[in-house]
């Protein structure tokens, strides 16, 4: 099949079936994208999810162009984002203008009920094996729990910080960590020579 | 105009959303009140049914509020406005920043926000199993909800085991949509 044409049907299946939010499709296109496609690596697919989570708009919308780009450049880009983004289009253009109580159809909500908890499973499944890959060194484990336990806690007692909050301390952590490893290198390498 | 208003509004969305949906839903909410499209009541049933739909939650808000204001034209125009920041910014950084990744600042900076992400994420999904059943201190949990969560995910994972290919992501949602029907109806 075509690139174009593959990555358009991909996407528009991947945005049919993502619910709850761009965490739940981490699995989808992990399966897709990286197990049966192989366009993208999976570290590659954790570089696209910083970048998608660091940069404003929809996560989804994120991972589309980018995987898009890299298999199809421009073209590819808009193709699959296109792609995502058609079967929300056609579904709520629909629904806003024929279905004026769709949440008070009881099979649609009972529905609705089963689908989240799998988005739940999907959504630990795509950490937990984001988990795995992870190097297993001192700081990124230390990240990982304060980041989970912040987190929970921000939910719990609702308070009201913003998760870009714990990504900026994140990304500052990571670059003191980087120069004082290599100041420590540096006098190293001083201590040997003298 | 109500183009050139959802045009903006909605642009304006798509660029200060940073960290997805759930930083997007006040934004839309603000964008939507002040411009006196629709009424709390109905915001927040926007807000229900953009969740419980399939795609991106910014993308069904911005298809809903923009047909329900303008037709097919201003759904066309919310839709397009709240996903265009991000097609550009992403393309802006995979074409003109290639080498950006390649910095050893931002490899490093990146190796402080690779973990810190795997923890928003795997506290979303508890978070999420949670509010699924109920569980808190002082209720009942839903205990058929609870019992529905083990036995998708002993399917999910187990089949993974068992069959060394598991079934895919799609197919545990569509169980799961026909199981919910099921159970949750009777």
């Amino acid at each position: 099949m075509p690139i174009l044409i593959d990555l358009f049907l991909t996407f528009a299946k991947i945005g049919m079936f993502t619910f709850g939010g761009g965490y739940a499709m981490i699995s989808l296109i992990e399966n897709d994208c990286v197990e049966k496609k192989k366009w993208i690596t999976h570290d590659e697919m954790m570089d696209m999810t910083v970048i998608a989570e660091s940069t404003p708009g929809p996560v989804a919308i994120n991972c589309a162009t980018y995987v898009g780009y890299k298999k199809g450049k421009l073209l590819g880009a808009i193709i699959a984002t296109v792609g995502m983004v058609l079967p929300s289009f056609i579904i709520l253009f629909l629904i806003s203008k024929y279905f004026d109580k769709f949440l008070e159809i009881s099979w649609v909500a009972n529905a609705f009920r089963g689908i989240k908890i799998a988005v739940g499973i999907l959504i630990v499944d795509a950490a937990v094996k984001m988990l795995q890959k992870m190097k297993k060194k001192p700081m990124p484990i230390i990240i990982v729990a304060c980041s989970f336990f912040a987190m929970m806690l921000i939910d719990i007692y609702s308070i009201n910080i913003s998760s870009m909050i714990l990504l900026l301390v994140s990304a500052f952590i990571g670059i003191i960590v980087f120069v004082m490893k290599s100041h420590a290198k540096k006098r190293e390498k001083r201590n040997d020579l003298s | 105009m109500i183009y050139l208003d959802l045009l903006i509004g909605f642009l304006e969305v798509g660029f200060f959303s940073f960290g997805g949906a759930y930083a997007a839903i006040p934004l839309i909410r603000d964008v939507v009140l002040a411009h006196g499209w629709m009424d709390e009541e109905m915001v927040a049933y926007m807000i229900a049914i953009s969740e419980s739909t399939p795609g991106p939650i910014m993308v069904n808000m911005a298809t809903y509020v923009g047909s329900s204001k303008g037709g097919i034209l201003g759904a066309l125009i919310a839709t397009t406005a709240v996903v265009l920041p991000a097609f550009l910014i992403i393309l802006l950084i995979m074409v003109l920043l290639k080498r950006f990744l390649e910095n050893k600042y931002v490899k490093a900076a990146l190796g402080g926000l690779k973990p810190c992400i795997i923890g928003i994420i795997l506290s979303t999904g508890i978070l999420m199993i949670i509010k699924n059943s109920n569980i808190s201190l002082s209720v009942k949990p839903d205990i058929l909800s609870l019992v529905l969560t083990a036995a998708l995910a002993v399917v999910y994972f187990g089949t993974r085991k068992v069959l060394k290919k598991g079934i895919s992501p799609i197919l545990l949602i569509c169980i799961s949509a026909f199981v919910g029907v099921i159970t949750y109806g009777l």
